[in-house]
Order: C-alpha cells, then structure tokens, then sequence
C-alpha cells in the first residue's frame, strides 16, 4: 500500500514510455508527412534498415555511427577520464599542498560547469582564430582547424577535460582506506613507485576500478554534449551513436526508426552493464 | 476529513477558473508573429505595422496588441520548432513560413487552410485578386490556400567585380557555359591565391540552401530537374546528376577552386556571406536573398557600404548554351514565403485582420521601401533598387519551383547527403549517385522513381 505511489510513478514514467517506445519501433510514425495521419505496423522494417550491411559502415549510417561511439567511449572514458583520474589520483596520492589543491579545483570545475558554457568555451577554444592556435603560434607552431581536421581528437580531448573530476576524486577516496602502513612496508624492503602501484594499489582499488569503467562508460555511450561543439560533423565523422538519434527523431520526426535506434542502444547499455557486473561478480568470487 | 479538503480543493479551482475567464475578456487581444530572424522585417511589424494595426482595431472598438518575435536559428531549426510547436499545440499565431515545408505539414495533420480558420472572409480578400495564381500556390496545397506569400526570389552567380578587375577579367561578366565559369574561377585562383574563386553549397549542413542555391542550380544548367513533372516521377539516376556531381568534384576535388570547409561546417553558410561581404569569396551562387538581406547596408548582418558598387550578378548559365532545363541558356529556380496562420490561435479572426493589413497594398508599400524585393502583389512593383529590378526583369523569366510534395523534403536531403559525399572525397561521383538512387527509392518506392541511362 505505502509503495504503491512509488509503483505508479515507475510505471508512468518509466514502463509506459519504454513499451511506447519498443511499440513504436515496428512502426512508420512520423511527426510530419503521410505517416503522421496514417502510422501503419511495418513489422521488423526500422530494424532491417538500421542493419543493412550492405551501407551500414557508410557515414551517417548505424554501423558508423556505432564504430565512432566506440572510440569516443575508449578514447575518452577508458583511457581518457579512467586513465588520468587514475594517474592523477595516484600522483597526489598521501599528499599535500598548492599543486594537488590547485589541479584538483580544476578538474571539479570542469567537472560542475553546466554543458552550454563548456560547449562555448572549448568552440571558441579549439576556433582557427582560438585560444589553443593563439598560444601554439606563441610557440611557433602552425595552428589548426582543430574542430574541421581532427575532429573525433578534439571531442575526445573535450570529454576527458570534461569528466576526469569523477574518476580522480572517486580513485583517490578509495586510495585513502588503504592502510599507509602498507606502502611504509614496502619503502622498507626497497619497493620503487611502479612496484608499489602494481602490487599494493592496483588490487586494492580493482573493485573500485570496475565501479568507475562501468559508469562512465554508459554516461560517456550517451552523452549528446559533443553536438554543442561539432554538429555530427563534418561529414558525420563525430556522429555518435546519441546524435544519430537525434538527428533520426527529429531532423525528419521519423519516430518509428528514431525509436528502433532507441532500442538498439537500450540493448547495447544492458550489455554494457552486464558484462560489467559479470565481472565484478567473478572477481568477488574469486 | 479527506473528503471536506477534496472539496475546499475543487472550489478553489472553480474560484480560479471562472474568475480567469472573467478576467481574460478585459485583457487585451494580444497577436504574434513568429519564424523571422532578427532584421528589417521584424523591425517594420513591430514599429510601423503595429501601431498602424493596433489604432485600426481601437476603432473598432478592439483592444489589440501586435508583437513580432524574433526566432534565431536556420530555416531547418525553425522547421523543427514548428513542427514540435504544431505538434503540442502551441506557437505564435502567425507563423513565417517557408512553401516547400507545406504539404508535408499539411500531410501531417499539423496545420489548416484559410478557408477552415477564417473562412469566407480570407478568401474574398482584395489582394488575390492582384496576386498572380504562381505566386499564390506558394503556400497553397490540394486546392487550399493556407496563407499569404511575401514574394518570390531567383538565384544567380553573385560576384565582386573588384576582385574580377584585380585578376584581370571584365567587370561586366556573363558566362555562357560551366567552362567558361570555371575557367573565370581558375584564373581568379592564379591571380589572387589568398582568395577563394568560387562557392556552389553543397553539404548536409546548409541544409536546402544546397539543394537550392547548389545542387539545383546546376541540375536545371545540366537539363534536368529533381522530379519529372509529366510522369510524375522522381529522377533516381542520370546523365544530369552525373555531370552535376562532376561539377562539384572539379570545384572541390580536382581544383580547389572552392573551399569545401565552408559546405561542411555548421556555420558555413554565414561564413561565406561574411568572407564574401570581407572580399575573400569571389563568386557565390545565391538567391537575391543575400543581395538583400545580409549584405544590405542597412541592417544586413555583414553590410557593405559599397555594395551597389563592388557586387554584380551573372545568370548561371547551362552546361552549354541550349542544354539547360526546358533547352535554356540559363537557368534559375525560385522559393517563395510567406505567412500562415497557426491553427491554435485562439483569435484567427483578428490575427487574418492583422496578415491581411500587412499584405495590403498600403502596408506593403512601406516594407518596400525599407526592404526592396519581388513582392506577389503586382500593384507593388521593385522600386528604389536597380539591381532587383534587373532580377525581376532578366532572371525570373527563366524560373521554375520544386516539387510540391511531401516527399520532397526528404528527397531534397538525399541530394544533400549526395554532394556532401562528393565534396569530402568520401564517395567518387558515380557511387554517390548510386547511394542517392538506393536511397530515394527506399523512399519513395520503385514505382515512383525513372532513372535515365547514361550513354
């Protein structure tokens, strides 16, 4: 009786909209055109058409799309955000001072900043008249159409500036359960830094580690920021799988596909999270 | 307990309710205008319509208050506001709209014909009678007028004759085939390098300005259309699409006589007027649109002071002299806008008073004066500005329209997504055309696609 309000409300706002949503997908609904007034089942047809492998790797395709999702999640998140907030947590790790307060402050920061104004910042950053090119050419260095020639770098770079605060605070709360005795242990029978991360840390912090790849590995998977930056483009070589999407839903309000790439990528998530949990769950058996 | 509050409730909204709807009839009738970006239109409705607009309903004995609001956004951002507005509902109760956006609008149930929300009272109107019937179609579908067209425009080759005399060709230029263009491009390449010769959009981000002022124009001047008007079919594939697409390769690719970042990137379009406007562009293929509006003296986004001075138009002309559309020598198509009214206004009777006081002959000679261009009342003529009159005169002779039909827009993005691929490099021209022909037959169907042979 007491969860019963709950129930309702996951029931109208989650179940409802995510079998309207799986229903849709077999269907030709349009927001404009002839399939607005006369929607009709197509059966598997949205899905065929995603998965036509004869055109599916061409740009702005699902195949594509999906290729290019997948190094954004592996350039930015795992190596990326996971990497340096690792590396960085580890470095000012049992520290204290100027430094560790100053770069931490930045990463937060970066990290708390509402999307719009970050978008802006990097776009007029990363401009061919921009911050970057201004200071390479201080350097004597040719500068670049950052956003036009390297695209999916210039994202990649983006998000790992953007969301390495999580990792790295999240690293460095874990780092500080571990008993210092440990580490003092090895600094008496002559351990160097490599050996003390690989053999005391890395183990102690495993668990944590998967926490954090399967978080930011879904956040990162459906992120739609990068839109602010470079549009899917040029030529859809940033057209992320959240763009495609969008671009499907509402360039040409074809909801029936749109909704089947929504599925696509609902599937894609629960494997995501599965193996992860798989994982930790073998681990904890272990 | 529950019971009693329930109660309390349910009169509190009554109190509400009644007493809102009391209110709302001492509450001024308040009309809006939407889909204009910020410039000289939005300008004249508020300060010189409005007030005009407004004391004729005070005598009347209406309270009326008349606002424009200013939408930015490219033409496809405001689509789909539109679309998301109709959809739920809401939106301004005029909407500045585009014609070829209609029949799929109307397909989709998302708005209504005059005749519907006004009634007899728009169709008797005193201006169709002076508007020819071309122009009155802009904005209507399967019989139905849906609202009033600002006018008609015509596209050509704009081009700065300063930078023509620095590399050494004519101020006065007229080409009268691709080669003879290319080869005015190839020596502005040699002769200026830090200037780009020449710019046909292409690209998905420009959206139907690549369809418009790029694609189509060099399909017509290649002798084909989109769409086959007598067998009312689309052309998937031909010998003019190839050749369309070879253009482009040449321009982009093979030469570099245009730079191909401008076509690619989101903000391309105004980066070319503005690089135009600066005298880094040499040629760009444009509506009068840019003539008038960004490049306008007064109040354009990139003004040039020296406008009548140092732009000049030429027509675009075919492939070769005779082999363009119809067996012209040049070639143009035209767009038309205009003004619908949304079908959730909740005063269609006063926002049809307002559409049609801003169309009549009065008002419209007012906007002329501010913004000269091809208006659809022929009691309004171009005045004031020689190079329009020069449009009106050579160039729209020459026009043809695109396709009304839902289909079209779409069919229009294919193209798009065809050039992009050209001028990326991503697809030679005839994979592209392939894609384009699998693609618009997936959706249209093969019964409504004829594809021409290539010898």
């Amino acid at each position: 009786m007491f969860i019963l309000p709950a129930l309702i409300f996951v029931a109208v706002f989650l179940i409802y909209p995510f079998f309207s949503i799986f229903a849709m997908s077999f269907t030709n609904q349009t927001l404009v055109g002839a399939g607005a007034a006369n929607t009709q089942f197509i059966g598997l047809d949205n899905y065929a058409e995603l998965f036509n492998f004869d055109r599916w790797m061409r740009r702005g395709e699902l195949g594509y799309s999906l290729l290019l999702t997948a190094q954004f999640v592996i350039g930015s998140a795992l190596i990326g955000q996971a990497g340096l907030g690792m590396l960085l947590a580890t470095l000012f790790h049992n520290r204290k001072g100027l430094l560790r307060e100053t770069i931490f402050t930045i990463a937060i920061a970066a990290w708390l900043i509402p999307d719009v104004v970050v978008a802006f910042g990097w776009f007029a950053y990363l401009a061919p008249d921009g911050t970057l090119n201004a200071f390479l050419n201080t350097l004597g260095i040719q500068g670049q159409d950052w956003l036009f020639d390297y695209p999916m770098i210039s994202i990649i770079a983006f998000n790992t500036w953007r969301g390495t605060a999580f990792s790295m605070l999240l690293f460095s709360s874990a780092l500080g359960s571990i008993p210092p005795s440990q580490l003092e242990t090895a600094d008496v029978i002559g351990a160097n830094a490599w050996q003390k991360f690989r053999d005391i840390l890395l183990p102690q912090l495993s668990r944590y580690i998967l926490t954090d790849l399967l978080l930011i590995t879904l956040w990162t998977f459906n992120t739609f920021t990068p839109f602010l930056l470079t549009g899917g483009g040029p030529t859809f070589q940033t057209d992320l799988i959240s763009i495609y999407t969008y671009r499907t839903g509402l360039q040409f309000f074809q909801f029936g596909k749109g909704s089947a790439i929504a599925v696509v990528v609902m599937i894609i998530n629960l494997l995501l999270a599965g193996v992860y949990l798989t994982l930790s769950q073998s681990r904890r058996r272990a | 307990m529950l019971k009693r509050s329930f109660h309390i409730l349910v009169l509190v909204m009554l109190v509400f309710v009644v007493g809102g709807s009391v209110l709302a009839q001492d509450e001024p009738i308040e009309i809006t205008v939407g889909g204009m970006n910020a410039g000289v239109e939005v300008d004249w409705i508020n300060n010189v319509v409005a007030p005009a607009f407004e004391e004729m309903m005070a005598a009347e004995g209406k309270t009326v208050t008349v606002q424009a609001l200013e939408t930015p956004g490219t033409g496809e951002q405001i689509r789909q506001q539109f679309v998301l507005d109709l959809g739920v509902g809401e939106g301004a109760d005029i909407l500045a709209f585009d014609g070829f956006w209609l029949p799929e609008f109307v397909e989709g149930g998302l708005i209504q014909p005059l005749s519907a929300l006004v009634g007899d009272a728009a169709l008797e109107w005193e201006g169709w009678s002076v508007t020819p019937e071309g122009l009155q179609n802009i904005l209507s579908f399967g019989g139905e007028l849906y609202g009033i067209a600002r006018g008609t425009d015509a596209r050509v080759i704009w081009y700065r004759t300063d930078l023509f005399e620095q590399a050494g060709l004519p101020a006065d230029w007229q080409p009268t085939s691709w080669d003879e263009l290319l080869d005015a491009a190839r020596t502005i390449k040699e002769a200026l390098p830090d200037v780009t010769p020449l710019q046909l959009n292409a690209g998905t981000a420009m959206g139907e300005a690549t369809t418009m002022q790029g694609y189509l124009m060099a399909l017509l001047g290649a002798g084909q259309h989109i769409y086959d008007f007598e067998a009312g079919k689309w052309i998937a594939s031909s010998p003019a699409i190839l050749d369309t697409l070879n253009l482009y390769q040449t321009i982009y690719v093979t030469e570099e006589l245009g730079d191909a970042r401008y076509q690619l990137t989101q903000d391309g379009r105004d980066r070319s007027f503005e690089d135009f406007s600066n005298g880094t562009v040499a040629m760009l293929v444009e509506g009068d649109y840019l003539w008038r509006g960004p490049l306008a003296p007064v109040g354009g986004n990139f003004p040039m002071e020296d406008r009548d001075e140092l732009v000049s138009f030429a027509m675009m002309p075919a492939i070769e002299p005779g082999a363009g559309y119809n067996g012209q020598d040049f070639v143009t198509i035209s767009g038309g806008t205009g003004f619908i009214l949304n079908p959730n206004t909740e005063h269609p009777e006063e926002a049809w008073a307002l559409l049609s006081y801003m169309f009549s002959r009065e008002a419209l000679e007012g906007l002329q004066e501010l913004q000269p261009r091809i208006r659809a009342r022929t009691d309004v003529p171009v005045t004031g500005d020689e190079t329009m009159s020069r449009i009106a005169e050579q160039v729209l002779p020459l026009t043809t329209i695109r396709p009304q039909l839902p289909e079209y827009n779409q069919v229009s993005a294919e193209a798009q997504l065809m050039t992009e691929r050209v001028v990326s490099g991503e697809m030679s021209p005839e994979e592209a055309m392939a894609a384009f022909d699998e693609a618009v037959t997936a959706l249209v169907g093969e019964e409504n696609v004829i594809r021409i042979p290539i010898e």
